[in-house]
């Protein structure tokens, strides 16, 4: 049985500077660049027990742990990593690694470019997943991994594991692909560009150059954030929680907070913009936008997967209108016919799109079961 | 993973149809104990599909890929003739869409191995004699519980195949573990159909 509580205790993140030139999918050269990393376990003598786990839209590398006794925030997937966790940091060494653009050590439009000595912001050039896999697998150059155990991601994570499956698939034993989808719908690119939107037209956004202003597009990011909740929620899961609740119980006719969801999403938005880049938000939704690693392919999924070698995961949320089960099941029906090794879950959740993050128990037990698998491969 | 040394009586049969090395896709997989024994024994490649996420579970565990699906929903995630065999275990009696399903196993493999529980079976009819529903080891449920709505004999179960221009390759009916050649839609509780468009 998996212990849900235990963790892997005070951690402390790195960084790992890169002198060779990253050519980017935009024809830009990123002459060097740095990454921020986090890393749980031991890799084991053979290198073979290493797993990366990729982070979504507003995610880093700081996956599990504390950065103090009184820190009182844990890693955003602490519930998954750790000691006696599905991600089990007492067999495998976890790698988390925050993404090229981020906003959280890594180069980004925040960080400064060596060149000028100013912040990168509106000359940061945009990043694409395969652009990221192709730094993260430099980095496990760096750590000594040839090959990783398994790579895995939710959301925008889940493209980077399935990436890597097309792009190093020497280097990937299993790639877990969980609430994801093989590219975006019209719809999920709509949802990106009204955040784009509200940061560009903020007026404090300046063209991306605020840092030397010393502004922050704060209402863009806010507006940006509180949509995008929105999306991350199931209809159901936010009935549950706010319905119609007032926060003085009776209607005020004004415009001011009233309903608790109204509330939710501003304390939301608040706490999201005051510690997000608005350059680093406009980057990822685009990273997500462009990803289709079809498209290479003539729009053949499965002329795309092809020589992958890795075993799948893939795995969806009954109540997630963001990427639907459908859309994992376009996933699955590609590896299924590229002749991959697969196993699909759909797993019943209120979450919505938020639910890879949270431990439905069916959830849990499938991560379990199928890391149990891949310990069993590398004998971890 | 645990090695499986024997099978239920009735997935042996199944087991011992399929082709070494083939390409098998079972539905409604259960635990997924029919594919583990396949490649442990005849190496073959298959997938499971299963309705309970913990059926999905128990696959993994036992290392049989498993797609968690609604079998009444056809099988679009698998393309037209990708399997040699395609596996519907004691399930076919239990589904509303019984003629598409059919159908569908028959577009996405080239055999079908179908088996379900007889209705013509004398102890059934005997029961039915006495006024009452059958319920027995192969059919465990009373009426108003169970999820088998679609009851046949051997012979509906060969007029539907006619129907649709299906060929019965091969047919065994068995009762307690044993096969039964003389009456068998009287004296055989589980029937076993091959079947093809060949």
């Amino acid at each position: 049985m998996s212990n849900l509580s235990s963790s892997v205790g005070i951690v402390t993140p790195q960084h790992a500077d890169f002198a060779t030139p990253l050519p980017l999918n935009s024809g830009h050269v990123l002459a060097s660049y740095r990454l921020t990393f986090e890393t749980y376990g031991t890799l084991n003598a053979a290198r073979s027990n290493g797993i990366l786990i990729c982070h979504a839209l507003s995610g880093h590398h700081h996956v599990a742990g504390r950065y103090s006794a009184d820190d009182k925030a844990a890693g955003w997937w602490d519930n998954m990593v750790g000691p006696g966790k599905p991600i089990d940091t007492n067999r495998f060494f976890v790698v988390g690694v925050n993404n090229l653009g981020g906003c959280h050590g890594s180069s980004g439009p925040s960080s400064i470019d060596p060149d000028c000595g100013q912040p990168w912001g509106s000359r940061f050039p945009v990043v694409t997943v395969p652009d990221w896999v192709t730094a993260q697998a430099r980095l496990a150059d760096r750590l000594g991994i040839d090959r990783w155990a398994a790579v895995i991601g939710g959301s925008l994570g889940g493209m980077q594991a399935l990436q890597w499956s097309i792009d190093y698939p020497e280097r990937i034993a299993h790639a877990l692909v969980i609430a994801s989808a093989p590219k975006l719908s019209a719809q999920n690119i709509a949802f990106n560009d009204v955040a784009r939107q509200a940061i560009i037209t903020d007026p404090d956004f300046l063209g991306g150059d605020f840092y030397a202003h010393g502004t922050i597009p704060r209402r863009g990011l806010r507006l940006a954030r509180m949509l995008g909740h929105i999306t991350y929620l199931s209809d159901d899961g936010m009935g549950e929680k706010f319905g119609r609740m007032l926060r003085s119980g009776e209607y005020q006719f004004g415009y001011d907070v009233e309903f608790e969801i109204e509330s939710y999403l501003r304390y939301q938005g608040d706490k999201f913009s005051d510690y997000f880049d608005a350059n680093t938000y406009l980057l990822m939704t685009k990273a997500l936008d462009y990803f289709d690693p079809a498209k290479d392919y003539g729009g053949d999924l499965v002329a795309a997967l092809k020589k992958a070698t890795a075993s799948f995961l893939v795995a969806s949320f009954t109540s997630d209108w963001r990427f639907s089960p459908e859309r994992s099941r376009e996933t699955v029906k590609a590896l299924i016919a590229a002749g991959k090794r697969v196993c699909y879950g759909e797993i019943e959740s209120v979450h919505g799109h938020d639910a890879f993050l949270m431990t439905d128990q069916p959830y849990v037990d499938l991560m379990q079961a199928y890391l149990d698998r891949v310990a069993a491969e590398v004998n971890a | 993973m645990t090695t499986l040394t024997t099978l239920r009586p009735d997935l042996q049969l199944i087991a011992d149809w399929v082709a070494p090395a083939s390409r098998v896709l079972d539905l409604g997989c259960g635990e997924g104990e029919l594919l583990a024994w396949l490649q442990q024994h005849k190496q073959v490649n298959g997938y499971g599909v299963d309705f309970d996420v913990n059926n999905v579970v128990s696959c993994v565990k036992a290392g049989v890929n498993a797609i968690q699906g609604d079998l009444e929903a056809g099988l679009a995630e698998f393309e037209d003739q990708r399997f040699e065999h395609v596996v519907l275990s004691q399930t076919i009696q239990a589904m509303q869409h019984t003629e598409e399903i059919l159908l569908e196993m028959l577009r996405v493999g080239r055999e079908a191995i179908v088996t379900f529980p007889n209705f013509g079976y004398w102890q059934n009819r005997w029961q039915i004699m006495q006024g009452h529903m059958p319920v027995s080891d192969d059919m465990p449920y009373q009426w108003y519980n169970t999820p088998n709505i679609h009851w046949c004999m051997l012979g509906d179960f060969e007029n539907l195949c006619a129907k649709n221009h299906i060929r019965v390759l091969e047919r065994v009916v068995m009762a307690h573990g044993r096969r039964v050649s003389f009456l068998p839609n009287l004296r055989g509780s589980l029937a076993f159909y091959r079947v093809g468009r060949g």
